[in-house]
């Protein structure tokens, strides 16, 4: 076996790890994607595929900014994966609305989003607050219970499962190495050289890009790194395929392109992803029927639970190591919106060796030991 | 195709897409479907593929119909009653029938 068998060795198959593959692959890398097998617990099976911007931000500025660059990337990112594969994710961005039911909600949504805005150094997200009458002038489905909402230009989605597809045929077409069942269980580097043994032997590379969600909390510290994690369970109802009657998506409920509605946004502090809570799934389609009354005798196909890919505070950790040069993590809840900045952004960072810190340096782990990060 | 083996049941009157139908009481959705010639009962939501009742007991869904306005109802798992109104499903459902 060759000492370096690989450039880069990304560790998870998941969205995050797709996407930085295809962008390291792009920038002529010879790339491995090491990954669990068909039992990983895999939040990119089970999200909601917004495309979202308009609450991503509060409490780290930066954040706002580096979310509405993946957004702004989406388009031609989504064009891109087209050209190559030949599939659509079907991603569009009409705007996207938060509803709120009551008087409180609303005011709540605005307090958030003031604050948010508040921030210095914030970019703007142009999310305008609305009441009953002018939403229901873009979503005239809206029930009596809609006090209102907040709109935001920005906001899209996505067929997330077809763009699970479709990464995966972009990195097969660009000669990446997929390897699954290749759990990694050590990571060492020597003369230069990261070895990952895995349950199905060692893989060799020059760099190693940890991208595999809430395990790289255990990853992280064998090259130096730290990635505290706090994962949770959420949960999604699906209707039958209905005739298109949504034209925007909401923060809790989005119909997709083949027709289907997706509701929920729940969380729990379960991570048991086999569990459902029945309390949780019925809590969620009766706040969908009281903002889309025509829900109301609509039938449910499938229901299931799946585990976020939680921070410890919820924003991105991207960090290189400083004891094992050539070590990246990359990390982060929001693995669909952000795709289009680990394909077009992170992954030529890794590619050249170094994180670009006027981009990226808000987002290391750094900021949990506010004492020490000076 | 299907003829009834015996005229069990008294008549009960229903209408499948504003044409009238005879079925009897007892008789499911699904059965005075096929009793009435009708070759599909709906199409499919992507693909527009044609479908008929076919497991007659309530797994396959592919008997679903509209019925008094109310879609995706099993035919095979409601019984018809007089007076009720069948449409065939065509495609994707309209939210809020």
């Amino acid at each position: 076996m060759a000492d370096n068998e690989y450039d880069v060795a990304v560790v998870g198959g998941g969205l995050v790890g797709v996407a930085t593959a295809w962008g390291l692959a792009r920038e002529g890398c010879r790339v491995a994607v090491l990954d669990e097998g068909d039992r990983a617990v895999r939040a990119s099976r089970g999200n909601f595929a917004l495309v979202w911007v308009q609450s991503k931000g509060l409490g780290l500025a930066p954040y706002a900014g580096w979310t509405l660059r993946s957004s702004n990337a989406w388009a031609g990112f989504a064009q891109t994966l087209k050209e190559e594969t030949g599939l659509d994710v079907c991603f569009q961005r009409p705007g996207g609305f938060h509803l709120a039911l009551s008087e409180k909600e609303l005011e709540a949504r605005a307090n958030t989003l003031k604050r948010l805005h508040n921030q210095p150094g914030v970019v703007d997200y142009k999310t305008e607050i609305l009441d009953h009458a002018q939403i229901a002038r873009m979503l005239p489905d809206i029930g009596p219970e809609v006090v209102g909402g907040s709109y935001c230009p920005f906001d899209g989605h996505v067929n997330s499962l077809r763009l699970f597809r479709t990464l995966h045929t972009a990195i097969n077409a660009r000669g990446v190495t997929y390897l699954p069942s290749h759990r990694v269980e050590t990571i060492e580097r020597e003369g230069g050289v990261f070895r990952l043994t895995t349950e199905n032997g060692l893989v060799s590379a020059g760099k190693v890009a940890l991208a595999a969600g809430n395990a790289n909390m255990h990853l992280a510290p064998m090259v130096g790194l730290e990635a505290p994690m706090k994962p949770e369970r959420g949960q999604i109802v699906v209707t039958e395929r209905l005739r298109p009657f949504l034209n925007y998506p909401v923060t809790t409920l989005r119909q997709t392109d083949e027709g289907t509605v997706m509701i929920g946004d729940s969380k729990e502090e379960s991570i048991d992803p086999s569990g459902l809570t029945l309390g949780v799934s019925a809590t969620e389609a009766e706040r969908a029927v009281r903002q889309f009354p025509l829900l109301a005798n609509v039938n449910v196909v499938r229901t299931w639970s799946a585990i976020r890919v939680m921070t410890k505070d919820g924003f991105p950790i991207y960090d290189e190591s400083e004891t094992h040069p050539g070590a990246f993590t990359v990390c982060c809840h929001s693995g669909v919106t952000l795709a289009a900045n680990h394909a077009l952004t992170i992954a030529p960072m890794i590619a050249r060796g170094a994180l670009d810190k006027s981009l990226v340096a808000p987002f290391s782990a750094r900021r949990f030991h506010v004492q020490e990060a000076g | 195709m299907f003829k009834r083996l015996a005229d069990m049941g008294a008549p009960v009157a229903i209408t499948v897409d504003g044409k009238a139908v005879s079925a009897r009481t007892g008789d499911t959705v699904a059965a005075a479907l096929l009793l009435a010639g009708i070759d599909h009962c709906r199409t499919t939501p992507v693909t527009d593929a044609p479908r008929a009742p076919y497991c007659l007991m309530g797994v396959c869904f592919d008997c679903l119909v509209t019925v008094d306005g109310v879609g995706s109802r099993q035919g095979c798992l409601v019984p018809v009653r007089e007076g009720m109104t069948i449409e065939t499903q065509l495609g994707k459902r309209e939210a809020g029938r």
